[in-house]
């Protein structure tokens, strides 16, 4: 169960820093705690900037989600981008086909409970994370 | 856009970043401090990470560089004042900043390089009065 979340277009920089701000904001409302709310923005950030640098643009969502027992927030990334042809290599720490050091994508699902990859070639990829509190 | 300001205290440029850091805003204090590290000749930077809620791998590979930077330089780099929450998920993240000197605040911070700046001193006499003692 999800209620209505917020959504950004992140086409620039400053979008990231938005999207970072929108996660913290919600992180603090289901009252996550601060070491979990700190590795969720850090992993947003990595994964908008992901968006924005690969995907070339696309569209972030921010939703807080109620499983019954806990609750917690889920995140989607979306872009209409290249693609990523292989996903194995791709969450592998320290591969990059960019100027960053490779550990965005593998970092961020370390950082989160769920991680979800949908992607295609041509079609662009959509990510989901979800992090629950304790 | 937003600058990071760079305070000259002594032989030291003290950098305290207090503002959520679009990409680009690092980028330029990179080069900022660059050029004032050969304008001023300091032999020390202290980068206060205190006012940051999160370091990203762009943040954190920012850090490093500048670093890097600042030796080629001559210039002592240390990062001061992360959290506690910073310092788990940037482990997690799988980033351990090697390379970068870390201490817990300014005061330490200063400290440290005033220390290295001595044994460095120290080094340089010792060099120069060697010969002079082994000498029969």
């Amino acid at each position: 169960m999800s209620d209505g979340g917020e959504r950004i277009e992140v086409g620039t920089d400053q979008d990231v820093v938005r999207v970072r701000q929108l996660v913290r904001t919600v992180a603090v409302s289901v009252k996550l705690s601060l070491v979990d709310q700190t590795k969720l923005v850090t992993a947003a950030s990595e994964l908008a900037r992901n968006t924005l640098v690969y995907g070339g643009g696309g569209t972030v969502e921010v939703d807080r989600v109620d499983n019954g027992r806990r609750q917690g927030i889920r995140i989607v990334f979306s872009d209409r981008g290249p693609g990523i042809a292989d996903l194995d290599l791709a969450l592998t720490d320290g591969y990059t086909t960019g100027r960053g050091l490779g550990l965005g994508l593998s970092g961020a699902r370390r950082l989160v409970d769920e991680f979800v990859i949908d992607t295609a070639i041509g079609q662009g990829t959509t990510i989901t994370v979800t992090k629950w509190c304790r | 856009m937003d600058r990071v300001p760079i305070l000259k205290i002594g032989d030291i440029l003290l950098v305290s970043i207090q503002i959520d850091m679009e990409d680009q805003v690092a980028l330029q204090l990179q080069e900022d401090l660059a050029e004032r590290i050969v304008a001023t000749g300091c032999h020390g930077v202290i980068i206060d990470i205190s006012g940051l809620d999160i370091v990203d791998s762009f943040v954190g590979r920012t850090l490093a560089t500048i670093a890097s930077i600042s030796r080629v330089l001559d210039a002592e780099t240390v990062v001061v004042g992360m959290r506690p929450a910073v310092a788990i998920t940037l482990v997690e993240l799988g980033l351990s900043l090697p390379g970068i000197r870390t201490a817990l605040n300014v005061e330490l911070g200063m400290a440290l390089l005033a220390r290295d700046q001595a044994e460095e001193f120290d080094e340089l006499v010792e060099e120069a009065t060697a010969p002079a003692v082994d000498e029969p």
